[in-house]
């Protein structure tokens, strides 16, 4: 039986070329959907990795307690004081406590493509940014200097945003700020972001209630039960503190199953139809090949054998086809950058990320959609009535 | 028409492949019109409707998260041509957990109704108790089913903004009425909307007094929405609360529009989806054609005219296309409900629906074209001669 299989399947494969206008079909219906089922996913992916890839599980956000995100968060400088002191904090080179105590607020910038004003997250960082986020490295450009109008503004945003590169001026209620550095810090939500001097930002915006957050790195992620401990327990504070990965894990939740829920939905639909087309062109490709059906079982060949060769046939071109699409989606969308609103009311910018496990995703959606539309072709193909096929020839 | 039922028989030759054609462009269509009405949504806010265009929207310049200030109230009240000023501060609310989001706003319960007189039903009693009690809240009827709220029900919502005197984030409310939106649209929009009073609002909280989030005007003249907004802005130019004027549409567009560019991806998924069609669709053209080639050669053989072969053929594929974007179209209307639900704040047209039947009539014509052409350039001695 085995040797019949192969027989057949090889007998198939040499004469698919001859069929290749109604193949192609397959090949073509399953590289939409994969392309189309690959790239949404990339979009979720690569929202996802953008706020992952924010979080160290040694760093810690501290927020006043009950409040969700940065941007409704209040703590006065005496909350600061307190967190600083507290243990478990790492120490810069002089023994002062890692913690970054940051404004977050949100600035109109128009966006390059249509021109419209976006929401650009501006956040006033303390003294030790550096130590707290080491990651921070200047593509181009220096640092801004505190007590004047300088802003130092992520490579993502300064992609997507109008004059935010080196050296250009932006205005901001009602003063000019300058761009003095372009930072990328690993990809994260903060590449996003604008950052400048905590006090100055403070002073801009006439804020008096304090800050939105404190950033702390811990001495070791171990660290952290103990840190959290000694704040909650605090009668003076009222925080909620939360490691990194955890309130970043918790703002992209939503838009990432968004994004999966409309991609597979999509593309389950669009499958449907591909289905249909396979099953036309595999259809027809028993059709043209009954007379040699109907000899080989004439000649003793199983019906089984003639099965598989159909379905393995139809499973070879949406392999082919599926590889296309997940090409395709790779090619066109793999690394573009996109923005939009994230948890925080801001733009969050991040990059299409077509990853391996995508890739499989989409040649086993693709295999699917093959089988089901060889099955039925594959069973008529085994029971095509011998001698009446032998006799329409 | 009276070649109809040849055009009938032919597309009917071979049942099977022409109902699996059918099925996908069905599929195509109905991803047509889902994802039309989802981009219709998407660019125009508030659906199709004129309610809103006499509305103005005040924001702060330089950020929507900076508050202005309610002492600004007045000089925008004097602009001639604007007939009703209220103010707005966002209170990120939520009951009892986070996931039960309400869209909590306090309100100046003269002026909001002054704003927004021709969006609710309220009976009269209820907003008499609402104007005289203090912790007074008047709540959609969505929210009240939601919750299995009563009126006369004291309610706590949590807001992850505002703290009271006490440093508390709780706040309680008394449920004195209801509001009944007078429209679906505005039904599914204000679903959660849960309106209490600004003064209650602005005495309780502990820091940020005096600030509201934005101000709302209602104008008498729509066309006069762009001059009014500059009018508005130029009162506080170079002040320490520069403002952002703009029709309440072209807010909620520039607010959808800040999601991404939304249009794009729909229209390159639809592009996707076409091709692929268009591929298959043609090919099963292609196949029928090549198969009836006998045929049209007796046909030509009669007597049947260039023209006339031509529109059999294009007839084929109009009908095709034709029943399957009905019915795909169909679908995608029947879906229109459930697409509501799932885009909440965000308004259905059934108008993206209709460039369907143009696309499908274009798409047509593209299938037909090659199959056409062959048809058109049959020899018959060669064609005939071929049958054996």
């Amino acid at each position: 039986m085995f040797k019949q299989l192969t027989a057949v399947t090889a007998m198939n494969l040499q004469t698919l070329p001859q069929r290749w206008g109604t193949s192609s079909v397959i090949v073509i219906g399953i590289a939409g959907v994969v392309a189309v089922l690959v790239s949404l996913l990339a979009m979720g992916v690569g929202f996802q990795h953008t706020l992952a890839d924010s979080g160290r599980a040694d760093r810690v956000i501290i927020l006043r307690g009950g409040s969700d995100v940065e941007l409704n968060s209040n703590l006065t400088r005496a909350d600061i004081d307190v967190i600083a002191s507290a243990p478990g904090l790492a120490k810069d080179a002089l023994g002062k406590p890692a913690l970054s105590n940051e404004l977050v607020t949100v600035a109109n910038v128009p966006k390059i493509d249509t021109g419209t004003d976006a929401n650009v997250t501006l956040r006033g960082v303390g003294a030790k940014l550096l130590t707290v986020r080491p990651e921070i490295q200047f593509v181009s450009g220096r640092m801004f200097r505190p007590g004047v109008r300088e802003l130092i503004a992520g490579a993502g945003a300064a992609k997507q945003f109008r004059g935010l590169t080196t050296g250009s001026i932006l205005r901001l209620r009602n003063a000019d700020w300058t761009v003095t550095g372009v930072f990328t810090s690993n990809g994260d939500v903060h590449e996003s972001e604008l950052l400048a001097d905590v006090d100055t930002v403070t002073s801009a915006i006439e804020r008096t209630a304090g800050y939105s957050s404190a950033i702390g790195l811990l001495a070791s992620p171990d660290s952290f039960d103990a840190f959290k401990d000694a704040l909650t327990t605090d009668p003076r504070l009222k925080v909620d503190v939360q490691r990194e990965p955890d309130y970043y894990a918790a703002q992209s939740k939503d838009l990432s199953k968004t994004l999966k829920v409309v991609g597979t939905t999509v593309a389950a639909i669009m499958a449907i139809g591909a289905m249909f087309g396979a099953l036309n062109s595999m259809y027809s490709a028993v059709a043209t090949r009954s007379l040699e059906i109907a000899t080989l079982r004439a000649i003793g060949f199983g019906g089984v054998p003639i099965v598989i060769s159909v379905l393995l046939e139809a499973l070879l071109l949406s392999l082919l086809g599926g590889t296309l699409g997940a090409a395709l989606a790779w090619v066109f969308f793999n690394g573009h950058s996109v923005s939009t609103l994230g948890g925080a009311f801001a733009q969050v910018v991040f990059k299409l990320t077509v990853t391996r496990r995508l890739i499989v995703t989409g040649i086993i959606w693709a295999c699917i959609i093959g089988l089901l539309g060889g099955l039925f072709p594959a069973v008529r193909a085994a029971r095509i009535p011998v001698a009446e096929a032998l006799r329409a020839a | 028409m009276k070649f109809f039922p040849l055009v009938w028989a032919t597309l009917w030759r071979k049942k099977t492949r022409t109902i699996f054609t059918l099925l996908s462009i069905v599929v195509a269509f109905l991803l047509f019109g889902l994802l039309e009405t989802v981009d219709y949504a998407f660019s125009h806010p508030g659906g199709g409707s004129n309610s809103g265009a006499d509305r103005l929207i005040t924001i702060n310049k330089y950020s929507i998260t900076l508050p202005l200030q309610l002492a600004q109230l007045g000089d925008i009240k004097s602009v001639p041509g604007v007939t009703a000023v209220t103010w707005l501060s966002w209170f990120g609310a939520y009951y009892q957990e986070p996931k039960n989001f309400v869209f909590a706003e306090p309100i100046d319960s003269d002026s909001y109704f002054k704003v927004y007189n021709d969006d609710y039903v309220i009976a009269d009693q209820q907003m008499q108790a609402f104007r005289t009690t203090r912790t007074g809240v008047l709540v959609s009827a969505a929210l009240l089913q939601k919750f299995g709220w009563k009126v006369g029900d004291k309610v706590p919502l949590h807001s992850t903004i505002w703290t009271q005197k006490d440093g508390s984030l709780d706040w309680t409310f008394d449920i004195v009425g209801v509001l009944n939106p007078k429209t679906p649209e505005l039904a599914s929009q204000q679903a959660t909307i849960f309106l209490f009073h600004y003064e209650m609002f602005d005495e309780g909280r502990n820091f940020g007094k005096g600030t509201v989030a934005w101000f709302e005007e209602r104008i008498a003249d729509p066309a006069q929405s762009a001059a009014l907004s500059n009018k508005i802005d130029a009162l506080f130019a170079n002040s320490a609360n520069e403002t952002k004027t703009q029709p309440a549409k072209d807010f909620a567009l520039a607010f959808l529009k800040q999601l991404g560019d939304i249009g794009f991806i729909l229209h390159a998924i639809l592009g996707a989806v076409f091709f692929t069609l268009l591929f298959l669709t043609g090919n099963t053209m292609m196949q029928s054609v090549r198969e009836r080639i006998p045929e049209l050669a007796v046909l030509k053989t009669l007597g049947f005219g260039n023209p006339t072969i031509l529109g059999l053929v294009v007839g084929e594929s109009l009908l095709l296309c034709g029943i399957g974007a009905l019915i795909g179209l169909g679908f995608s209307y029947a879906a229109l409900p459930g697409l509501k639900k799932l885009l909440q704040g965000v308004d259905l047209s059934p108008d993206g629906v209709t460039p369907g039947f143009l696309i499908a009539v274009l798409f047509a014509l593209i299938v037909s074209i090659l199959p056409a052409a062959r048809a058109v350039r049959l020899n018959i001695i060669d064609a005939l001669a071929s049958q054996h």
